[in-house]
């Protein structure tokens, strides 16, 4: 099963962080993902960039509302995140636990679909449509490939 | 809450047990007894991180609890002084918080669970155990056998390592290859019991394979100078990708002509290709698994079976033949030549095989050599072959896809 861990922080806490020495978040999240790929489990990951570059388009309006980051009344920033292929749940809050992050910060653990989530609608039309966009869009990537 | 703990615990094993029973090993000197110190070690937490709570450092708790309790039970025998001294003077390091692991430690482990001392199925059940930080009930349940069988396994393994007197190290340089070979053999034998289930129902065990799968990548952290091993993972990426596509609804194998591409896992497929190009960096030529896995990346890359580069997928099989003769390889090297448009050659081929008297009860040799008649049009002949394989075959699902494809051919 594929999972993503997503790690959200607190804007206080993303403040806080930058007054900490770059270098030492480097190594702790540097060791953490060398942990994860030395145990065969991380397929891949990203970190985000700072929110103030981002924007959020709201739909609680019927016009979409467009707000600047680092977005007022979001609580927590979504700035992160690992896939691991791991047999449980469990094993995937358990590396999740292991994060050198600190107060203020989240990580929540979710499960990635399977096509045989979809199983019930197989023959949907976009359904079908998607698994041959995944695989002309693999198709290409092959072909630029070392 | 305590069905939590249990699940918890698990988890910790897994991450943390190969590490757990290579430092132990390395501080007792003994496999088997590493072994045992930890299995307690593990029972301990189950009694008492339900009440306790989970220690911050789970694998630092395990491994003291467990070398604690070497030094009660050798202070109560009073002997092997030695190596409790030895003990003694590790232990207070050992209540540090940020207990490391030795990577090396866990290749000597896994050195010492491929041993050449001990049989395949050994080998298979204590990697599995103590590399991949499975549960008996995990590994017998992933290798369709019962949990007493693995059990006693995993103990004559044990046993045999202790009476052969099996050093905890890295081999020689002048075993060095030898060794690793025996090691990436053993990974994948317990992929392709996953990737071709040789008995019973399914057709894949994909958490078996995935399992392999995770060890092979394990290994290339290990021993990431070795072109061999990003080799394995690369054709064990690129095998398991197609996992999605090789049963149908319900349950029947797909081959590889009729899958439908588009399922493949293509984020995998990338990540097989990557592996195999680090192989190739080395630039020190393609070894049996870099072959295979060129074979592999073949498919993957093509939209159909129509548009398969199928003289290289010859030629890659050419080669392997040279490298590592084998009458399976030879089948599908034969498959190649007949894709490639030449499939009188491609049955000489088969001919040759069937001569050799190698595979005299697989269904491999009746079910290649049916597909070729019935291209060539002998379709009496196939259909008798396909039969014949059917017959042979073990593994159900694919005994039925064989007698389908016979009766396909209709009876004249």
């Amino acid at each position: 099963m594929k999972y993503m861990l997503i790690m959200r922080s607190t804007p206080a806490a993303v403040a806080e962080h930058e007054n900490t020495d770059f270098a030492e978040v480097l190594t702790a999240m540097g060791k953490y993902n060398e942990q994860m790929m030395n145990a065969g489990v991380m397929l891949g990951g990203e970190g985000l960039s700072d929110a103030d570059e981002g924007a959020v388009v709201n739909f609680d309006t019927e016009d979409p509302v467009v707000t600047d980051g680092p977005y007022g009344e979001v609580h927590e920033l979504f700035n992160g995140f690992w896939i691991l292929e791991v047999p449980s749940k469990a094993e995937a809050v358990e590396w999740a636990r292991r994060a050198p992050l600190g107060r203020g910060a989240r990580i929540e653990v979710r499960r990635i679909h399977e096509e045989s989530d979809f199983a019930d609608y197989a023959d949907h039309e976009y359904v079908q449509k998607e698994k041959g966009w995944r695989a002309e869009q693999a198709q290409r990537r092959a072909q630029t490939a070392p | 809450m305590s069905e939590e703990v249990t699940e918890r615990i698990a988890a910790v094993w897994r991450i943390e047990g190969a590490s757990v029973v290579a430092t132990l090993t390395r501080v007792t000197g003994d496999v088997a007894l590493a072994e045992d110190l930890a299995s307690a070690a593990v029972l301990a937490a189950l009694e008492q991180w339900p009440g306790e709570g989970v220690p911050r450092n789970p694998g630092a708790w395990l491994t003291a609890v467990a070398k604690r309790r070497a030094i009660d039970t050798w202070r109560r025998e009073d002997r092997r002084r030695e190596r409790y001294a030895q003990l003694a003077a590790v232990l207070p390091a050992e209540t540090e918080p940020d207990w490391e692991p030795i990577p090396d430690d866990v290749l000597r482990l896994v050195f010492i669970a491929c041993h050449p001392v001990l049989s395949r199925p050994a080998q298979v059940a204590l990697t599995l155990r103590v590399v991949g930080g499975l549960g008996t009930t995990e590994i017998a349940r992933m290798l369709l056998t019962s949990v007493p069988t693995v059990q006693a396994r995993i103990t004559r393994a044990k046993r045999t390592l202790t009476a052969a007197r099996v050093p905890f190290e890295t081999p020689e340089p002048a075993q060095w290859n030898e060794r690793l070979a025996g090691v990436l053999g053993v990974v994948y034998l317990i992929f392709t019991e996953g990737y071709a289930a040789t008995a019973g129902q399914q057709v894949v065990r994909p958490d078996l394979a995935r399992e392999a799968l995770r060890l092979g990548r394990v290994l290339a952290g290990l021993v990431p100078n070795e072109p061999e091993v990003h080799a394995l993972v690369a054709l064990m990426e690129l095998q398991s990708a197609r996992f999605p596509a090789r049963t149908d609804a319900t349950g029947a194998a797909v081959l590889l002509e009729d899958q439908d591409r588009r399922r493949w896992d293509h984020g995998q497929i990338r990540r097989g290709q990557a592996a195999l190009a680090q192989a190739d960096r080395f630039g020190k030529g393609r070894g049996r698994y870099a072959l295979q896995a060129a074979i592999a990346q073949c498919h993957a890359v093509a939209p159909s079976v129509a548009e398969t580069d199928w003289e290289q997928v010859v030629v890659l099989y050419e080669a392997l033949s040279r490298l590592a003769p084998n009458p399976v390889v030879e089948l599908n090297r034969a498959v190649a030549v007949a894709m490639a448009g030449r499939p009188a050659d491609a049955l000489a081929l088969v001919e040759a095989v069937a001569a050799s008297g190698a595979l005299p009860t697989s269904h491999l040799l009746p079910s290649v050599r049916g597909e070729l008649l019935s291209r060539l049009g002998r379709r009496a002949e196939a259909r008798g072959e396909l039969l014949a394989a059917a017959e042979a075959a073990t593994n159900t699902q694919v005994a039925r896809t064989l007698q389908a494809k016979a009766e396909a051919l209709g009876s004249h």
